[in-house]
């Protein structure tokens, strides 16, 4: 079974969630597939058995001794990546999104391209299981491939070590990395908080999962932060027929949790927050 | 004196640390003195700032791409512009003669279109989102992003959002988190950057993945705590260390996070925090080295 757990807005708590999903059971395969801010590993500080280079795409560049200064390949570039200043070429690295265009175009094959090739996926052990996740490097698309490779990951350890539930931690947004996060999983949670900006967040992802038709699950973090904002989203939920599962009051023992590298069923297993966790767990 | 445009970025590796707070919350001080301003939302996933700031809609616009559409008939199922495409948008089957466009997967970069010898391809507008822009006082105005569902990335959107600020315009861009590529595109055109953090572990490891990329940008940087008092003291440790500047810090308070929550201003709500982002906004400037402000 894979759980996926996403968010829309960030720093609601899907990570201290996804951590706590992770101790509840022994033995679970967790997935970190928020890979431009792969934190989980900060809590777990799992055992690396596997290091692989992830190629995230390609950038073109300009041979100085080739190129004529023509201006061709700039006519072509939709990205505004290439400019010329006192007529010399030249791309900017940032702009350029690897289509090739340019050096298909080139007269004089001026142009070559580079792989990116400075993002990692990584694999190995940590105190309740397996774990992967993938660290894309700055600057590099979040694609959604690297996720992808994430969680074919996390599938083949659960298939070597006999693991029946994989827990993916999604990335925040609605883009490409979350999509390819909640593709074809048993069941999304979508974590929010009692804010506007949170209801707002929320809507956009519930638009995402049905999209898709996954069964999908809402918890409320720091709900008594505002509960007449909590009211809101529980009402909103109801009209679109998606069951909030849990509440879950302020606690700052969560932090500390995580300045102590524990999820907070580790931490505080008698706390509310560690209740209404694992009962919402349990319903799943 | 005329003043120059000056664009600072508000930014963070994790979400949720207050991005979007310290943005409409500058931006609402430098309002209410009068200062042509213009905040650009740039979380084009997940746009939030309007609902902070209350103001008309002035203008819309959508952001689209080019897709190719390839006429059939015409076509000799070469496979060439298949070849040409990097993004596996062209799905293509020599053999049973199927070929298809896959639009989720275009980033209209128009490759195809150069490929195809016999003219079987043609252009149709695909539409990525809208920038919506709003007027909230004479002199003050809201950019928004917003970035339509479903679409590969948020990049074509922010930068449409951006190009519609005035270039001598004080700008505000509220970045997208992460240190991927939008983030990269919003901060590459900034002048200064404000990242926002939170003082736990989780944003200490992810403040420091987005100041060693601002490093490498040559990029001007000063560091918000939000939240302090909760979490640890790994954040001011690092700050220290590294001699970076710590342009305010903000304490963990069920009050702020309540007038958040409900869409309220902080510095609407308490005159000493409106005296706190005004300061903050003159550090920036005499650190950029601009006090024409």
């Amino acid at each position: 079974m894979e759980i996926a757990v996403i968010s829309g807005k960030g720093g609601t708590g899907k990570s201290a969630v996804s951590a706590a999903f992770a101790t509840l059971n022994e033995n679970v395969v967790l997935a970190d597939c928020d890979v431009d801010a792969a934190n989980l590993y900060l809590i777990f500080n799992p055992v690396i058995r596997e290091e692989n280079v992830f190629v995230s795409g390609q950038k073109a560049i300009i041979d100085k001794d080739i190129c004529t200064n023509c201006g061709i390949c700039m006519d072509y570039c939709r990205f505004d990546a290439i400019t010329e200043n006192n007529g010399e070429i030249l791309i900017d690295e940032t702009s350029c999104d690897g289509c090739q265009l340019c050096a298909r175009v080139c007269p004089v094959e001026a142009i070559s391209m580079i792989k990116e090739d400075k993002s990692r996926l990584y694999a190995g052990d940590f105190r309740n299981g397996k774990m992967a996740y993938g660290r894309l490097s700055p600057g590099e698309e979040n694609s959604g491939r690297l996720v992808d490779v994430v969680r074919d990951k996390a599938k083949e350890l659960a298939i070597a070590s006999a693991i029946d539930m994989i827990i993916i931690d999604g990335p925040p947004g609605i883009g490409c990395p979350v999509i390819s996060s909640v593709t074809g999983v048993d069941r999304v949670v979508v974590v929010t908080e009692p804010t506007l900006s949170g209801l707002h967040d929320l809507k956009r992802t519930l638009e995402v999962t049905s999209n898709f038709n996954i069964k999908t699950q809402v918890l409320v973090n720091k709900y008594d932060l505002n509960e007449t904002m909590t009211d809101n989203i529980e009402a909103y939920c109801g009209e679109q027929g998606i069951a909030v599962t849990g509440k879950i009051p302020f606690d700052p023992q969560v932090v500390e949790a995580m300045v102590h590298c524990q999820s907070i069923v580790e931490y505080a297993p008698d706390s509310e927050v560690a209740h209404v966790i694992s009962k919402a767990f349990e319903v799943i | 004196m005329e003043r120059m445009g000056l664009k600072i970025a508000i930014a963070s590796g994790k979400g949720g640390t207050g991005k979007t707070f310290v943005s409409t919350n500058l931006f609402n001080v430098l309002m209410q003195e009068s200062v042509p301003v213009t905040l650009v939302d740039c979380d084009a996933e997940e746009p939030n700032d309007r609902e902070f700031i209350p103001g008309d809609n002035t203008n819309s616009f959508d952001v689209t791409q080019e897709v190719p559409v390839i006429d059939t008939a015409t076509c000799t199922f070469c496979g060439k512009c298949a070849e040409y495409c990097q993004y596996n948008a062209i799905f293509f089957l020599q053999e049973e003669r199927v070929i298809q466009v896959m639009e989720d997967l275009c980033h209209g970069c128009g490759a195809c279109f150069v490929a195809c010898e016999y003219r079987a391809i043609t252009p149709k507008e695909s539409v990525l989102g809208t920038v919506n822009s709003f007027q909230i006082t004479e002199n003050t105005t809201l950019i928004e992003a917003r970035m339509k569902v479903g679409v590969h990335s948020p990049v074509p959107v922010v930068k449409a959002a951006i190009k519609q600020a005035k270039p001598t315009d004080l700008v505000l861009m509220d970045a997208p988190p992460g240190t991927s590529c939008p983030f990269i595109q919003t901060v590459n055109l900034a002048d200064y950057v404000i990242l926002v953090t939170e003082p736990t572990p989780f944003g200490l490891s992810d403040l420091k993945q987005s100041v060693e990329t601002l490093k490498s940008m040559g990029k001007r940087y000063g560091v918000i705590i939000n939240r302090a008092g909760l979490g640890d003291e790994g954040v001011f440790n690092y700050l220290e260390q590294e001699k970076i500047s710590l342009l305010m810090s903000i304490p963990f308070d069920r009050e702020i996070a309540s007038v958040y929550s409900t869409g309220k201003l902080l510095t609407n709500e308490f005159l000493e925090w409106k005296a706190k982002f005004r300061e903050l906004f003159n550090i920036i400037t005499a650190q950029y080295g601009n006090s024409s402000y």
